[in-house]
């Protein structure tokens, strides 16, 4: 401990292994935390190899650089890295460092439980990506995995179904740990009703991955058995149904995506009101918007398959219930606009990164919204105006508020500050780049260009270059991103205890960098009322 | 300025209305002809070949289009100019314009159309007010402008209602003429004709049902020839790339066709967007989709599979030819009769190689 803090008498309780065992035998949710977050850019960075082959085979019409096969295998590949490997990791990272410290408890309340399922994680990853080595390939069927064709994949495919047990497993245990610990190490006197929204997105979405991960290893399990143990489950010949398998993927699938997106929004309405210096406008209908978006995300899973042949009856349900995620959706943009509204913006990377979110989140909104429209679904489905959309909210969306939330608590953790200079190169290159990348795709799809294609007609080439060269620079942008976070650990100037003048909430009462068991003693009310200004 | 010019994506792939500005007499085209079309019976028919299309009218290249063609001169020197600008873009460049959807040749997909134009006039409308207050706040709110925040701006119900209320409404009034037209698409009563489409790994088969006609159509051989790794073929010499077949799709405009559609291996999925249909292929199951042609739009209409299906998923396009009743009539008495000089030749009918 090189700097005060309240409760110096507990902190030679500080009694942390060395070397190799305080990361192997880890039960601290800081360096549980920090592991996450280091898988999780091990991952970003695979999964944005495979991305990177993907354009660069995309660059101009024509065969030129893989065998169809190994693309899908590559597509497939970027889509399971990221989601599982990159995005889901990382915000299980951001909630083990961040929740003890917001609620104003020491430690995650199961620290073992948090060690396994962090260490599920690196055994699933190296699962997944030596899929690519065995005869065959990796899985070439897409994430989506639809029967039949995903039973045609050699050795990879047990492998991959196996991967995802052991992802949905260690995502299952983390959800766990932290709705017990969200419910029982609050501090005296955090009310639900005075939680950071970051808290309140992860409980939800920790009861959307309990609820959901086991439908998902539901699923490949009966995929497994159909392959293996003779079950028609999606068989028809012998009595099943693939579309059942879709069905029940997208029931996973849906709420999956919330997943990836919901603690985006509680980081998001994070960062606004402190570089707003301003509250967060309307908190309580945030908290309700986000349980609202989490309960229609069990009902709108159709919309993913309107072109599977649906009684019209079930269109009509699926377009009508997804439009109406829109609403509270709309509510969150509206409350975050509200709170700059009148505020004292200024603009640190974190805050970058934040506006940003809105902007192209909200694009992948509305791109949204058009394809709930069943007719235009139709012309939509499966093209590359679906990529589009979902890139646009998972890229600018997701990995924006994960990359804003980095540079937002860095310096907490590290105590240290990091080049500002470097990181609003890092913002600019990356918001440039990822609109270079990603809008140009609407334009393919609506001309007609499907997605998972190896190779394309010569019209779509000029459009399908565009979007290549976001890509290289998207992706070459994204290295600065670990330098920054480096130069800054080994080397950067000491960060106050409130680096933001305007950041609120319990961690920004504890000294830079926070100390390795975050409260021993229960915060202050004082601490809690400053913190919990809404 | 008029982003989304529909006009020009439908004059610049239509052939039958551009044939007029090609210098060059229309080539016949490759592989398409094999389907064997009557030579030069029937005008509509003739129209819709391969050779009469823009793509292959004229050389390929910069400023390969005839200064005159009405629609497109100004968008496409735009875009000729800016991919000369960029040099690294190959020949075929000047697609620039293709950036909506097409309006297609059906009542239905003129709808769609329609609904699409209005969903996105609906998000650019909302987005101009959201985003404008946002960089309102972004320019006029900083603090280095000396902005001093209001911290009482922090609840007000009556807002909370108001956005709520507002986005409600608007969804109500997108969802009423969707869903209105939902219904009608999916209405496959009262059809025509009705033919029997087959995906396969890769390829479909369509067999026109009570007759003895079935017709397998695959990649055409240039494309598929061209599309190999290292194969040293620039790809945009081939005609149509990758979205031409060896057999074509034969159907009468004007008349209403139903396709009961399935696959014999994996999932895949028929599309063809100016039909306005998309519909996936299920092992085991039965799809239905239908569409009606509207009468004055003989021609071709290319699309592909949209649903990842292994290995040659990309390869597997899908190309319609639209003519007369008559031509059409015409055609199948002729399909008919060779197929039943095959069939009494040989028992083993071709067209069983695939459906089993």
């Amino acid at each position: 401990m090189d700097q005060p803090y309240e409760s110096t008498a507990h902190a030679d309780h500080e009694h942390k292994p060395h070397g190799w065992r305080r990361w192997v035998f880890a039960t601290n949710h800081k360096d549980i935390g920090t592991m996450y977050l280091i898988f999780s850019g091990v991952m970003f960075f695979l999964g944005g190899a495979a991305a990177m082959a993907i354009r660069a085979q995309l660059f101009k019409s024509g065969m030129e650089l893989f065998d169809p096969g190994v693309y899908n295998s590559l597509v497939t590949m970027h889509a399971l890295l990221m989601i599982f490997g990159a995005v889901m990791p990382a915000w299980v990272g951001l909630a083990n460092w961040m929740i003890p410290m917001q609620i104003g408890a020491p430690d995650m309340a199961l620290p073992r439980l948090n060690n396994l399922s962090f260490w599920i994680l690196p055994f699933a990853g190296a699962l997944l990506v030596s899929s690519f080595f065995v005869p065959g390939g990796a899985p070439a069927g897409g994430w989506t995995m639809y029967p039949p064709l995903m039973e045609q994949f050699g050795a990879s495919f047990p492998m991959v179904i196996f991967a995802i047990h052991l992802l949905g497993i260690s995502s299952i245990l983390g959800a766990i740990n932290i709705i017990v610990t969200i419910m029982n190490l609050r501090a005296p006197g955090m009310t639900l009703l005075r939680m950071p929204l970051f808290v309140w997105a992860w409980l939800i979405t920790a009861y959307l991955l309990i609820a959901v991960m086991p439908v998902l290893a539901g699923a490949v399990t009966m995929l497994l058995t159909d392959h293996f143990f003779g079950t028609s489950f999606f068989n028809a010949a012998g009595g099943g149904d693939p579309v059942m398998f879709m069905h029940i993927f997208w029931f996973f699938g849906h709420p999956e995506v919330y997943i990836l997106i919901l603690p985006a929004f509680g980081v998001i309405s994070e960062i606004i009101p402190a570089f707003s210096r301003k509250p967060l406008f309307g908190y309580e209908a945030m908290v309700y918007a986000t349980a609202s978006i989490a309960f229609l995300s069990f009902i709108v899973w159709g919309h993913h398959m309107f072109t599977v042949g649906m009684p019209v009856a079930a269109q009509l349900f699926f377009m009508l219930s997804t439009m109406l995620i829109a609403v509270p959706t709309g509510v969150k943009v509206f409350n975050w606009t509200a709170t700059m509204w009148r505020g004292s913006l200024s603009f640190e990377p974190p805050m970058l990164f934040a506006v940003a979110f809105l902007f192209l989140f909200t694009i992948g909104g509305f791109s949204g919204l058009m394809l709930a429209l069943v007719p235009s679904d139709y012309q939509y489905h499966g093209t590359y105006f679906v990529v589009a959309h979902f890139h646009y909210v998972l890229v600018p969306g997701a990995v924006f508020a994960i990359i804003g939330a980095i540079y937002y608590w860095l310096p907490k953790w590290s105590g240290r500050m990091y080049d500002m200079r470097l990181a609003k190169w890092h913002f600019w290159l990356s918001v440039i780049s990822v609109n270079v990348l990603f809008f140009p795709q609407h334009f393919l799809g609506l001309a007609g260009m499907p997605r998972r294609i190896a190779d394309y007609a010569p019209q779509f080439t000029d459009w399908n270059m565009v979007s290549s060269i976001g890509g290289f620079v998207f992706g070459a942008s994204q290295l600065l991103f670990p330098y920054i976070i480096w130069r800054c650990v080994r080397a950067g100037k000491p960060a106050e205890a409130r680096p933001w003048d305007g950041a609120r909430g319990l961690e920004w009462e504890l000294p830079s960098p926070a100390p390795y068991h975050s409260w021993q003693s229960p915060p202050s009310e004082a601490m809690l009322a400053h913190g919990a200004e809404h | 300025m008029n982003k989304f010019p529909g006009e020009i994506y439908d004059a610049r792939k239509r052939g039958p209305r551009n044939s007029a500005g090609c210098d060059t007499p229309p080539r016949t085209g490759g592989r398409d002809d094999l389907i064997g079309l009557p030579q030069g019976r029937d005008r509509a028919a003739e129209v819709g070949r391969e050779g009469s299309e823009t793509r292959t009218c004229a050389p390929r290249g910069l400023g390969k289009r005839p200064a005159n063609r009405a629609g497109l001169g100004k968008l496409a020197g735009v875009a000729s100019l800016a991919a000369a600008a960029l040099g690294a873009l190959p020949a075929a460049a000047s697609d620039w314009g293709q950036v909506n959807l097409p309006r297609g040749v059906t009542n239905v997909s003129t709808r769609i159309y329609a609904l699409h134009m209005m969903a996105f006039w609906v998000c650019v409308c909302i987005g101009a007010v959201v985003f404008g207050v946002m960089i309102w706040s972004l320019i006029f709110h900083r603090k280095s402008r000396g902005a001093v925040p209001d911290v009482t701006l922090v609840h007000s119900a009556k807002v909370e209602v108001i956005w709520t209320a507002i986005p409600v409404l608007i969804l109500v009034g997108m969802a009423l003429p969707a869903a209105r037209l939902l219904v009608r698409i999916n209405n496959n009563t009262n059809s025509q004709l009705s033919i029997r489409v087959n995906g396969f790994q890769w390829g479909w088969q369509y067999k026109y049902l009570g007759t003895n006609v079935s017709i397998i159509s695959k990649l055409s051989m240039a494309s598929d020839a061209a599309r190999m790794l290292d194969s040293g073929i620039n790809v945009n010499s081939v005609p149509h790339y990758l979205l031409s077949v060896d057999h074509q799709l034969v159907v009468p405009v004007g008349e209403k066709i139903r396709l009961l559609i399935t696959s014999v291996d994996v999932v895949h999925s028929w599309w063809v967007p100016d039909l306005g249909v998309k519909k996936d292929a299920i092992p085991g199951f039965i799809n239905q989709a239908s569409f009606i042609i509207n009468p004055s739009k003989a021609g071709v209409y290319r699309g592909q599979c949209t649903e990842l299906c292994g290995r040659d998923h990309a390869f597997m396009p899908i190309v319609v030819r639209a003519v007369t009743p008559a031509a059409f009539q015409a055609w199948l008495k002729q399909k008919e009769a060779a197929g039943k000089e095959a069939s009494a030749g040989a028992p083993a009918s071709t067209s069983a190689a695939v459906s089993t």
